[in-house]
């Protein structure tokens, strides 16, 4: 049976996320942060007034769900009158931080404000690789903060993200977190955007490192049980099928950059020929439903074969752009995770060459941690 | 942890959870953290009614006056059950 050809898209439902990158201003500087290496170059960021402009108007439009984050977003002195609005508009509030600047009198207020719930990042579980990694000495200080969460009633919620340099210490960064009482654990495999995409060469687990990973984590769980619950997001480079990015650019997502470029995804700055608009200039409901940098890839009309004719492209829409612009050169391909890409073998190299060990010494190439300096330098 | 559900329990809406309506959903909505479940109308009609302070039986008749029915107790005490299990609804002492 041949399935038929993309059809035009339906219309497009509201943006029931919303994720206000408030700042790409950050006190760590982590090498697989997914935030643009240009950030130095981006523009203003909004005033509390025009971020609040945005609270309302989304509103409106029915968004419900909202994230605040950055950079870290504990850096915006007016974080607690940003979700105190949100919190009288209906918004359920979501804050994720890597903990640094959440004092006790910054986590009662934000309490007050109507704060719903926290998502606290850790790099590893060992002091000294967490503060390689995010390149601070932040390590003590995150356990501080973690307590302090818990304290205030909050569940704790860690976020780990892993790669080749922590992947194998997944054991004890699930026994951190158990000591620490978390109630949910995220661990992230690191996708390729931004700095990362710049230190994949150092970053790409092998393949035997993912199956330890995945087996400790299995090992823990059956410890635990209910206790704790463990999201363990594999790598997509190892899949076969691209994942469902943010189900559709255009389809839920809203993304506030912190000079107020409105995009359907945090990375889609990059994506060629288009120009995003800026709330600075265009009301949220003219940008989601009118503006051409949100239609572009709402539907099917832009797919290329193989995901045109496909009887999976409903369901994961053709995976990422942005992976597929980086890869390829052109964000209307497949997401080459895809075995069916006529470029999966993109990935399935740089997944062979993370075989190798070590991939990209760190005489021949540094890990480039987020900075001022690296920053200057433009992709 | 094993919870026993009776007619006396008194439901109410789970720690992290909030229940509300959204008008461009045209529906009840339960958020969570960095989720949401949108609600059919009898899921809504039952947790609109867990406010911990009335008990299952209570919920019960009252949903059997609203919609002019008798014998939604079986159906509302799975509904419960599977709320419970999700951690949208707990039991208030």
């Amino acid at each position: 049976m041949s399935e038929p050809a993309a059809t035009p898209s339906p219309p497009a439902g509201p943006p029931l996320w919303l994720l206000l990158e408030l700042t790409y201003r950050c006190p760590l500087h982590c090498v697989f942060c997914y935030n643009p290496t240009d950030f130095e170059n981006v523009g203003r960021e909004l005033e509390t007034a025009e971020w609040l402009r945005v609270l309302e108007e989304a509103r409106a439009l029915g968004s419900v769900q909202l994230g605040l984050s950055g950079g870290e977003p504990l850096v915006r002195e007016d974080l607690e009158t940003i979700v105190a609005a949100a919190h009288r508009l209906g918004f359920y509030t979501n804050l994720i931080t890597s903990g640094v600047g959440l004092t006790e009198p910054r986590l009662q207020a934000l309490k007050e404000a109507g704060l719903d719930h926290i998502q606290l990042s850790f790099q590893d579980s060992t002091r000294r690789m967490n503060d390689f990694l995010s390149s601070t000495r932040t390590f003590e200080l995150k356990l501080k903060v973690a307590a302090l969460i818990k304290e205030y009633g909050y569940p704790m919620v860690l976020n780990v993200v892993l790669h080749r340099l922590n992947i194998d210490h997944v054991e004890d960064i699930l026994e951190m977190a158990e000591r620490m009482g978390a109630e949910y654990v995220e661990l992230a495999n690191t996708q390729y955007y931004g700095w990362a995409w710049r230190n994949r060469g150092q970053l790409m687990p092998s393949r035997a490192q993912l199956n330890r990973a995945e087996e400790a984590t299995a090992r823990f769980r059956e410890r635990v049980g209910a206790r704790m619950r463990i999201f363990f997001v594999v790598p997509d480079y190892f899949e076969t099928r691209p994942k469902p990015c943010m189900n559709g650019l255009g389809r839920i997502f809203l993304s506030i950059a912190p000079d107020g470029i409105a995009l359907p995804c945090q990375a889609a700055r990059m994506l060629p020929g288009l120009t995003f608009p800026s709330v600075r200039e265009a009301s949220i409901r003219s940008i989601w439903y009118d503006s051409p940098a949100f239609n572009h890839y709402r539907g099917e009309g832009w797919m290329k074969e193989p995901c045109r004719s496909c009887p999976e492209r409903g369901r994961d829409f053709g995976g990422c752009r942005c992976q597929a612009y980086l890869l390829t050169g052109d964000p209307a391909n497949a997401d080459p995770v895809c075995e069916l890409s006529p470029h999966h073998h993109l990935v399935t190299e740089a997944v062979m060459r993370a075989e190798r060990e070590p991939t990209v010494t760190p005489a021949e190439q540094p890990l480039i941690f987020r900075d001022h300096r690296g920053s200057s330098a433009r992709e | 942890m094993m919870v026993v559900v009776n007619t006396a329990a008194r439901p109410a809406i789970g720690d992290g959870f909030r229940l509300q309506w959204e008008p461009a959903q045209e529906a009840h909505v339960l958020l969570y953290p960095e989720g949401m479940v949108r609600l059919s109308r009898s899921a809504a009609a039952i947790l609109t009614r867990c406010d911990g302070e009335h008990t299952i039986a209570d919920i019960v008749a009252d949903i059997e006056r609203a919609y002019a029915a008798t014998g939604l107790s079986s159906d509302v005490f799975a509904f419960i059950e599977l709320a419970v299990e999700r951690s949208w609804v707990e039991f208030r002492a």
